[in-house]
């Protein structure tokens, strides 16, 4: 459906909107008398592109961990998250049925290419591996206690073993990528070609069958979490 | 929490859980519903994406920066 087209039909099928969002619908994309001079609709899409780099700058900054982007990187960062977020949302705009604000939808979009742009950006400096075996350094992950070493041993061997047996090829890569490499998910989706959504699911399934696997073999109970 | 505690919280997993690509498509609605009705509310009414961004760490970085750019 083409924007000039779906605007007027689009218009119509959404609940009433909120003045400012009807503003910007308006500007962006009205028709017939309701349509902006080329002026106004420069000037929306300045402003709306202005209000997309600024919130890409902010969530850039609000994200330290575990990539930070400083300097020039951020800067360029923010200015690709704000042209592809408002490519997008120029181009879906019939797709807005005013559920939502109108900017409430529209830095959704940027908050979406900022994470993307992330997972992407991770492998041009990943952190450098840690020497010893990964493995090790689980239970600290879980906050166990360091003084208690037998218990530190024990639930590193048993979720081990459980990702050995009951865990598929494919689900087994994405486990130990997250939960032992510590690869955020984003970066892991990037890499394998995937999608977030694929590789949570992915982790939600693998997560179940640990987890059976530690009732099975009586490290955790059926129901309850295991009382210290 | 003990170290079983925890891993026992991370292996948990809720059937509500509504998965990434639902919570993402009506998060600004989410999010709006978060700004005038409260979280609560919003949870209760949304129980399923209330639960996906408990578990998942990715979407729950959107939320909050989405809730941070709107604020």
């Amino acid at each position: 459906m083409s924007l000039a087209g779906s605007t007027a039909a689009g218009v119509s099928r959404r609940g009433p909107l909120d003045a400012e969002s009807r503003e910007w619908l308006r500007c962006l994309a009205g028709t017939g008398c309701d349509a902006p001079s080329a002026a106004e609709r420069e000037h929306a899409l300045a402003r709306l592109h202005q209000l997309l780099l600024r919130a890409a700058h902010a969530e850039l900054r609000r994200r330290s961990h575990p990539v930070r982007v400083e300097g020039r990187e951020r800067d360029d960062l923010a200015h690709q998250a704000a042209d592809d977020a408002l490519l997008a949302i120029t181009g879906k705009l019939d797709r807005f049925r005013g559920d939502s604000r109108f900017t409430t939808w529209a830095y959704k979009f940027v908050i979406f290419e900022v994470s993307a742009k992330l997972g992407r950006h991770y492998w041009r400096n990943p952190p450098v591996q840690v020497d010893g075996d990964a493995w090790e350094r689980i239970p600290d992950r879980f906050g166990a206690d360091p003084a208690q070493h037998a218990e530190s041993r024990e639930l590193a061997g048993a979720l081990r073993r459980a990702v050995t047996e009951a865990l598929s090829e494919r689900q087994r890569r994405v486990f130990v990528a997250i939960i032992v490499d510590e690869i955020p998910l984003d970066a892991l989706a990037a890499e394998l070609g995937s999608t977030r959504n694929a590789i949570y699911k992915t982790m939600f399934d693998a997560r179940r069958k640990i987890r059976a696997h530690l009732v099975a073999h009586g490290y955790l109970h059926d129901e309850e979490p295991r009382k210290s | 929490m003990s170290g079983w505690e925890a891993l026992d919280q991370f292996l948990q997993t809720d059937p509500q859980d509504v998965g990434c690509d639902r919570a993402m498509e009506i998060l600004d609605i989410y999010v709006d519903a978060v700004i005038r009705q409260g979280t609560d509310t919003t949870e209760r009414r949304y129980p399923g994406v209330a639960a996906h961004l408990r578990a998942c760490g990715p979407c729950g970085e959107d939320y909050a920066g989405l809730l941070a750019a709107i604020s």
